[in-house]
């Protein structure tokens, strides 16, 4: 790849850093910068930026978002304040936090302007074998859009499990940084439980230590918009992360998922997989987009990846974007492979489960539960599971799909 | 005693050419007790029968009536049918990832029979059921026909008829594909369904083979879309020494 854009037509400009109009040739070369100012103000026609609906993002991208609010953040366990359970420390950092930016660096201007923007950052620090510890992340309020910092981090050897859950109302832009220290196990969900108002554009910067093992499950329902830009690091070998997702998008709701598993260290693993299901009952369009970026650079010996993404129509006016993107650099890898599928809701399963007797609305139900239990399956928080299973049928009773 | 009546039944299939008549009026009655072997060449229209009686949304009833015990079956949704007491074994049984074989049947059956069956008495049931076809245990928790072989796959059709215990069982050649170790242990289960006399089976299929196995008291031969010759089981003999040629070409002159 040229270091010199110079010279290149103006619509190009920007490309090198893949802010612009034209694709970067690898995910390798993505522009990061702690400083809003360092991007260009998106326009809507980036690579980056393209299958996101600018308009509604409330300002968060152009400078016009007051981010004068705060997220409300509360770190608990069983219900209960977890701050003071044996291995969980709960703080509230000032943004001059040697920590904060360990796990990674913005790459795009609204993951940089929540971090020009937070006020302060709760630092979550886990240690040994604690309970299992849920942070509630809060929006702002209607008409309100906030700046939010939230940084996980193990001990090593650390086995902890962590739910992540995003609700209420507004516009916020914010980082989460998940740091495991070497050897460490964290199991994490990530909710997406917004009121129909929200919009959030998430950035998640993983830090994968030595031997650590991330189990993540991402699970987008709620918002209006919700983008969520993961981004997968290796501290060292041996590390593995897996990466799963559902999502459930209804008429009018853009849901967005933005992965890159950047395998720059010998001996690790990936496995991607996203489920999303899209239903619409007006003429407004049920909007999911999974762009699935996988790098293997030069030095990172047998990498074994995998990613997979698959996307559920089960009415009209629904449209599904899915760009798997493996880029390799060695031929030295244990394994590598991509694959991504939309399809219709399957006349013929319906057939059949019908020809059994089963009634139309239960057969539907048998199918896309079917569809999503691979992953919900795999929550081992048994009160979570079953709420994001209701949460599900919720979603199918709105269209009767 | 259980009647399936069809009567002059005539459907269709949408093609890129507009709608292609495939069934030219069958009329064909079945009583309980009763066991019909429909044979005919490919591209007879067999398996279109056994879709439209089941009630597959590709095929359109043009004309004609099914009666079940009177009731207009096409009258019924897909759903209904089943639950009055049709079955269809399918030649290509259809795989859904993610709902498990034993869920699967426990909903069939709960449909079938109008309430759940008792949790205890069920799962015996279904052990059971499964042990009489060789079927592993562990298929029940297996995603519904899903990376299931050819054969395996018949087996769990074969076992469904006899945990949903139907009026009238539609075969689809339920035993091509099968070797002949399958092929009797399958045979075995349609005979148990039929033993109490109490049940019809109209048995689709293109060889003679599993006529050794499930003695049929009546045999049709089907050709352009019906029926065009009846007979007791000497008429599978026939068939097994000379095959349909005679038939084919004897529509195909009425055709013409």
């Amino acid at each position: 790849m040229t270091s010199d854009v110079a010279g290149l037509a103006p619509e190009l400009k920007g490309a090198k850093e893949g802010q612009g109009e034209v694709p970067i040739a690898s995910a390798g070369e993505r522009f990061q910068s702690f400083d809003v100012d360092a991007f260009e103000i998106p326009g809507g026609r980036e690579e980056n930026w393209r299958f996101t609906p600018l308009r509604r993002l409330k300002g968060l991208h152009d400078g016009t978002a007051a981010f004068d609010a705060k997220p409300a953040v509360s770190v608990t366990s069983g219900g209960r304040d977890a701050s003071g359970l044996d291995g969980v420390t709960v703080e509230t950092v000032a943004r001059d936090d040697a920590r904060l930016g360990e796990g990674g660096t913005p790459a795009d201007r609204v993951a940089a302007a929540a971090w020009s923007a937070f006020a302060e950052a709760t630092v979550v620090t886990l240690d040994g074998t604690p309970d299992p510890v849920t942070i509630t992340v809060e929006g702002p309020g209607v008409g309100a859009s906030a700046a939010g910092h939230l940084q996980v981090r193990t001990t090593p050897h650390t086995q902890a499990t962590v739910v992540v859950e995003h609700k209420g109302s507004g516009a916020l832009a914010d980082n989460t940084e998940i740091v495991l220290a070497d050897g460490s196990q964290l199991t994490l969900v990530v909710t997406e439980e917004w009121a129909d108002d929200a919009v959030h554009a998430g950035a998640e910067h993983y830090l994968i230590g030595r031997d650590a093992t991330l189990r993540a499950t991402a699970v987008q329902l709620g918002g209006d918009l919700v983008r969520v830009t993961s981004t997968v690091r290796y501290a060292g070998p041996g590390g593995d992360a897996e990466l799963l997702g559902v999502a459930f998008t209804d008429a009018g709701q853009h849901l967005e998922q933005r992965l890159l598993v950047d395998h720059a260290v010998a001996n690790c693993r990936s496995n991607v997989l996203y489920k999303n299901a899209l239903q619409s009952d007006s003429n407004d369009a049920a909007h999911v987009v999974w762009i699935g970026d996988v790098l293997i650079r030069a030095a990172a010996e047998n990498t074994e990846t995998f990613e997979f993404n698959r996307n559920l129509v089960l009415t009209e006016h629904a449209r599904a974007d899915s760009v798997p993107n493996l880029e390799i650099e060695t031929g030295e890898i244990a394994g590598a492979g991509h694959a991504s599928t939309t399809g219709r809701f399957d006349d013929e399963q319906l057939f059949y489960l019908r020809s059994r007797g089963i009634p139309e609305e239960q057969a539907r139900r048998l199918v896309v539960r079917g569809f999503f239990g691979e992953i919900l399956n795999k929550i081992t928080l048994p009160e979570l599971r079953e709420r994001l299973e209701a949460a599900v049928e919720a979603e199918l009773a709105i269209t009767g799909a | 005693m259980s009647t399936l009546e069809i009567k002059d039944l005539h459907a269709s299939v949408e093609t890129e050419d507009g709608p292609k008549e495939i069934l030219r009026g069958v009329n064909l009655t079945v009583r309980a007790g009763e066991t019909h072997a429909i044979m005919g060449p490919n591209g007879s229209g067999k398996s279109t029968l056994a879709y439209a009686v089941a009630g597959h949304p590709k095929y359109q009833v043009t004309s004609g009536e099914v009666l079940l015990d009177g009731e207009n079956v096409l009258e019924m949704e897909v759903d209904e049918r089943a639950r009055a007491g049709l079955f269809l074994a399918m030649q290509y049984p259809v795989e859904v990832p993610g709902v498990s074989m034993a869920n699967f049947l426990r909903s069939a059956a709960t449909a079938v029979r109008g309430e759940a069956p008792k949790l205890r008495t069920w799962v015996k049931e279904v052990k059971d059921a499964m042990a009489d076809l060789d079927i592993s245990s562990e298929f029940a928790d297996r995603s519904v026909n899903e990376g299931f072989s050819g054969g395996e796959k018949k087996r769990h059709e074969v076992l469904q008829l006899g945990l949903l215990n139907p009026k009238f069982a539609v075969l689809d050649e339920t035993d091509s594909g099968l070797d002949v170790d399958a092929l009797r242990v399958v045979s075995e289960g349609v005979n148990r369904y039929r033993a109490s006399g109490e049940t019809g089976v109209l048995l689709i299929t293109h060889y003679t083979r599993i006529l050794n196995h499930i003695t049929p008291d009546r045999v049709h031969v089907f050709a352009g879309g019906r029926i065009v010759e009846s007979g007791g089981p000497e008429l599978a003999d026939e068939l097994e020494r000379n095959g349909y040629q005679r038939f084919v070409q004897a529509e195909q002159k009425a055709l013409a």
